[in-house]
């Protein structure tokens, strides 16, 4: 049961991905991406993971998608970017990518593939611990990951840094040209 | 019961997607978006090990990494959102072929 819901979960997963990729419209893109985002936070749920799930929903299909959606929005310009992509991006052009990806791909799940069977099997089945649970991750988060917390909180707030003084010194520049041509 | 090498098939097709959008096309937002179907395939990794690890306090590991990563997305998708704002002030159009100027 849980291996048929895992499958049609993959498939919706990889079959929306390649829509993000392929598609020509960054609206499309971002809705197929947020379809992706969920698939993979009912993967989590499924390997037994809820925080993860949750995180997964709330962080990247709410506020990174949400991030995406406003740039857009100031962004697109209808059909005129519309078509700057479909010149920007067809299959004839993608040609080299696609058959350097693909051979790749193929190497590594042949290697994939060609693992040992016991190992995989021994793996899934007789390691198959119990769910854990938020007040694991919290006593481990806060005892011998402290550290880890306290750097994740100086990358946030120099990205915060970084995104307002990038944005800014773009005001800056025009309003400096503005003053040089008076 | 899931057996493991198909989480890392899936892990590996999500992350092979990511790279083809990224070697494939020139739009900055679509390159960005291809970065985080490639963390998302690195993420179920983390999460397909942490599940199939071997029952100890160690089996959190693979969500606080989850955690670190969602970090690094964010912070990430920040800081490229806003390059992507300023490059289309500067050049009205995102192609980054064009980009092959260091000055103006």
């Amino acid at each position: 049961m849980l291996a048929t819901i895992f499958m049609i979960t993959a498939a919706v997963i990889l079959i929306s991905a390649l829509l993000t990729i392929t598609a020509h419209n960054v609206v499309h893109a971002l809705l197929y991406l947020v379809i992706t985002m969920l698939g993979v936070s009912l993967v989590f749920f499924l390997l037994g993971s809820s925080f993860a799930a949750a995180l997964q929903i709330i962080v990247y299909a709410g506020a990174i998608m949400v991030l995406f959606i406003f740039v857009t929005m100031m962004l697109h310009q209808g059909e005129k970017s519309l078509n700057q992509e479909r010149h920007l991006f067809h299959f004839s052009t993608s040609i080299t990518a696609f058959i350097l990806c693909s051979i790749l791909f193929a190497e590594l799940a042949y290697l994939l593939f060609l693992a040992p069977a016991e190992t995989l099997s021994n793996m899934s089945q007789n390691h198959y611990s119990p769910a854990i649970t938020v007040k694991q991750i919290g006593q481990q988060l806060y005892g011998p990951y402290s550290l880890l917390v306290v750097i994740s909180a100086l990358l946030l707030l120099s990205a915060l840094i970084t995104a307002i003084h990038i944005s800014k010194s773009a005001e800056n520049v025009k309003n400096k040209a503005e003053e040089s041509n008076l | 019961m899931i057996p493991i090498s198909w989480i890392l098939f899936l892990s590996l097709s999500l992350f092979f997607i990511g790279i083809f959008g990224v070697l494939a096309r020139r739009n900055l937002l679509f390159v960005l978006i291809s970065l985080e179907l490639m963390l998302n395939a690195v993420v179920i990794l983390f999460i397909g090990a942490s599940r199939y690890h071997a029952p100890s306090i160690a089996n959190s590991d693979g969500q606080i990494m989850y955690l670190l990563v969602l970090t690094l997305a964010a912070s990430e998708i920040a800081v490229g959102l806003s390059l992507v704002i300023h490059m289309y002030r500067q050049h009205h159009h995102l192609d980054l072929d064009k980009l092959n100027k260091l000055r103006d």
